[in-house]
């Protein structure tokens, strides 16, 4: 691929989606709050989406904490304590990465299914929440697509996708280590970065504003108007 | 001991006619919207019946309201803090009650009325406001109004599940009440204790239970957690709304909607002085049949000396401490116990109270002895099973001689009157049974019956100008903020006429047809 071209998809276009991830979310938050919630649907329909939501959200939250794992851990402190690369193979990617990545698909397969074909979901949805639908079940089959991929083929993303990662934190990119990726990984990964930049301008944002002060507020909450004077 | 003070509301069963004018007033005033179309933050059920939404009061299938755990802590019945992260509910609320409980809002075809004359008369066919697609009609929010499809819909009333069987079956000349309601405006609120996001609230000067739509993240806990099911969801906006008591009227001193609107004066509005610190405690109550006189228990004298200094000292302004003096509430509640709260046993203490009709158990004798031998209404009360049992069941939590005791009085302040207008010798210490004396009988009479408008209603104003800027919070109020509330410029089919350019005169001609305004 020209260096161009690399540049643009594995630096300008990263950088691009973060700044749209970081940015606008924190414009969503500020300026349209009262615009976030889960956009729930569940009053319209309920059977299918409690296979498809439950499902979904479990299968999601495995994967994401296993990106995070993937891709901000260095190889070097997992060496430290005695996992080697095949053992961080079989067990990681491969005995937990692809039952969560099932759960996720078949989650979002069935959401899916129901948003485009049930009447009333379908009527109540908007052309984003379709777009993110459909973007979210791409990427999902995408990355069962890698781990798969990844269990025939010699490619370890652990030397060349997650350094690049990290250094798209460290401010120095190094794009070069994305040359020599297999194409599904790129589009994996390419894809992945959309979602980050779409996030703020969706109903994902909610994975945001999990309800911590729940646990250990109390019931009732009384609140007073404050004065002006 | 913290004294907080409370709005509530009475109402008189006795008087009510189910004519549903509160809820057609309460449903312009405001849930006439895009998403709110199947709210109805007021309704009229016929009891028995299945109410809505359909089986509300099966709390073992919506799981609203609270319950004591094993060791006798109070917990929500929905489950524990713990349980509902564990069990991911979040994801998924298995409680959630789903539009076909309630029921799919529609409007009709009435474009289909006008235009060519046609062989067969047109028909306005029934469209889902949800949809837009045609639908068959099969249920409503008031299917069984006035006992229609009795046979199927009695004997799926909760109520009437915890009646012995043999004594169901002559229900229908017994008795049919109409059950007016709304929002409880609960003291231990199970809506606000399960709202994740910490958007429901309960005011601290009136005790009025609202949805802040700023926070509302949608997370649907608040409409399993209430046992009355008067928590909704709206699907365009994804947030929760709510009966609001029409706090914006209140404030200035005005009644809600539905009470300013009822035809037969069946409400009333004051204020109650309460301890905020035994909520818990009295809702904790082992026993269900207890829970009535545990909340019974909660309410402050209002014109003991020492409660008014304290009520002082905890904030509470003047002017309500004054309006709970002369309040219609404290007074049916607390003072002459003719008034109770909806299903207790929810342990939820409700603030919105009801008389007991005594229709149901007088129509019994009508046309046998009532005429000539009124004061067998006393041994009908006792024998008239099914109607107190029920009544018992849904206002007391089951106390049976709580019920009779309301309804002694009652009758007995019936027979005074009638002895008095019609001229009649009345054994006035006969009175003394039901705890009434000649003069006090007059005067809940004439706040009974008469019902005037300030007996009715003792709301004190509020004093706005200290807490906020009028000129800036002017309009303000409502739904309007959020996107998908404001009914007009978003969704009537005028303003988008208009913004495509059609002059008024067009608009006008097109949407005012057949004499009726259709928009």
């Amino acid at each position: 691929m020209h260096n161009g071209w690399s540049i643009f998809f594995w630096v300008v276009y990263p950088y691009a989606m973060l700044i749209l991830f970081f940015g606008g979310t924190i414009i969503r938050f500020n300026r349209y709050g009262a615009t976030i919630t889960a956009k729930s649907s569940e009053i319209l329909e309920k059977k299918q989406l409690m296979i498809g939501s439950i499902l979904f959200h479990v299968g999601i939250i495995l994967a994401f904490f296993g990106h995070i794992l993937g891709m901000l851990v260095p190889k070097s402190w997992t060496a430290y304590f005695g996992i080697t690369d095949h053992m961080y193979h079989i067990f990681g990617s491969l005995t937990m990465g692809i039952p969560a990545g099932t759960l996720a698909l078949v989650g979002m397969a069935i959401l899916t299914y129901r948003r485009m074909t049930n009447d009333r979901v379908r009527a109540t949805s908007s052309i984003n929440d379709i777009l993110v639908d459909w973007l979210l079940l791409i990427v999902i089959c995408l990355g069962m697509a890698c781990t798969i991929t990844g269990a025939f083929i010699e490619f370890d993303y652990r030397s060349t996708i997650s350094p690049w990662v990290r250094s798209l934190f460290t401010l120095h990119p190094q794009w070069q280590l994305m040359n020599n990726v297999p194409l599904i990984y790129k589009i994996h990964v390419f894809s992945g970065f959309l979602v980050f930049g779409y996030f703020p301008f969706t109903r994902l944002v909610h994975a945001l504003t999990l309800p911590w002060q729940y646990t250990y507020r109390r019931y009732i909450i009384y609140r007073r108007r404050i004065s002006v004077n | 001991m913290k004294i907080k003070a409370q709005i509530g509301m009475v109402l008189n069963l006795d008087k009510c006619i189910g004519c549903h004018t509160c809820s057609v007033t309460c449903k312009n005033t405001w849930t006439n919207r895009p998403g709110a179309e199947y709210m109805w933050f007021n309704n009229v059920e016929t009891k028995p019946g299945v109410g809505y939404p359909k089986r509300w009061e099966d709390e073992e299938q919506y799981h609203g309201g609270w319950t004591l755990n094993a060791k006798g802590k109070l917990q929500l019945k929905a489950g524990s803090k713990l349980n509902k992260i564990a069990l991911g509910k979040i994801f998924y609320n298995e409680d959630m009650p789903e539009l076909d409980n309630y029921y799919e809002p529609w409007t009709y075809d009435y474009k289909t009325l006008f235009g060519k004359e046609r062989k067969h008369q047109p028909v306005a066919r029934p469209v889902s406001q949800i949809t837009g697609k045609r639908m068959e009609l099969t249920t409503g929010p008031n299917w069984d109004d006035d006992l229609a499809g009795s046979t199927e819909y009695v004997q799926q009333d909760p109520n009437m599940q915890k009646i012995e069987s043999d004594i169901k079956k002559n229900f229908e000349q017994a008795f049919m009440v109409y059950l007016p309601r709304l929002c409880e405006h609960c003291l231990n609120a199970p809506c606000v204790a399960s709202c994740p996001s910490g958007a429901m609230y309960k005011r601290d000067e009136d005790g009025i239970v609202l949805v802040d739509q700023e926070r509302c993240r949608g997370w649907r806990f608040c409409m399993t957690g209430c046992p009355y099911k008067k928590v909704y969801f709206n699907w365009k906006t994804h947030k929760a709304e709510k009966c609001t008591f029409c706090y914006p009227r209140i404030e200035e001193g005005m009644p809600t909607v539905c009470a300013e609107t009822c035809v037969g004066r069946i409400r009333y509005i004051g204020a109650m002085l309460y301890d905020a610190d035994r909520v818990e405690e009295a809702a904790s109550t082992a026993d269900e049949t207890k829970l009535y006189e545990a909340q019974l228990g909660l309410f402050l004298d209002p014109n003991d000396p020492e409660v008014v200094k304290q009520a002082l000292a905890d904030g509470i302004s003047e002017e309500m401490i004054e309006a709970a003096q002369k309040s219609p509430i404290y007074r049916m509640a607390v003072k002459e116990k003719i008034a109770f709260p909806l299903h207790p046993e929810y342990r939820t203490m409700p603030m919105v109270w009801y008389i007991p009709p005594l229709s149901p158990v007088m129509s019994y004798f009508e046309g046998r002895d009532s005429i000539k031998n009124p004061e067998m209404i006393f041994p009908g009360i006792d024998q008239m099973r099914v109607p107190v049992e029920y009544l018992a069941n849904l206002l007391t939590g089951g106390n049976v001689p709580a019920i009779k005791q309301a309804l002694y009085k009652l009758a007995m302040m019936r027979l005074f009157m009638r002895a008095q207008t019609s001229g009649h010798d009345f054994d006035e210490s006969k009175l003394k049974k039901v705890g009434l004396t000649a003069s006090r009988a007059k005067s809940l009479y004439r706040l009974l019956a008469i019902a005037k408008y300030e007996d009715r209603f003792v709301i004190p104003q509020s004093n706005k100008a200290q807490l906020e800027d009028a000129q800036t919070e002017q309009g303000s109020l409502g739904y309007d903020e959020c996107e998908g509330c404001a009914l007009a410029p978003q969704h009537s089919s005028m303003f988008k006429k208009a913004e495509a350019g059609e002059s008024t005169n067009q608009i006008y001609a097109e949407s005012f047809y057949g004499g009726i305004w259709r928009d």
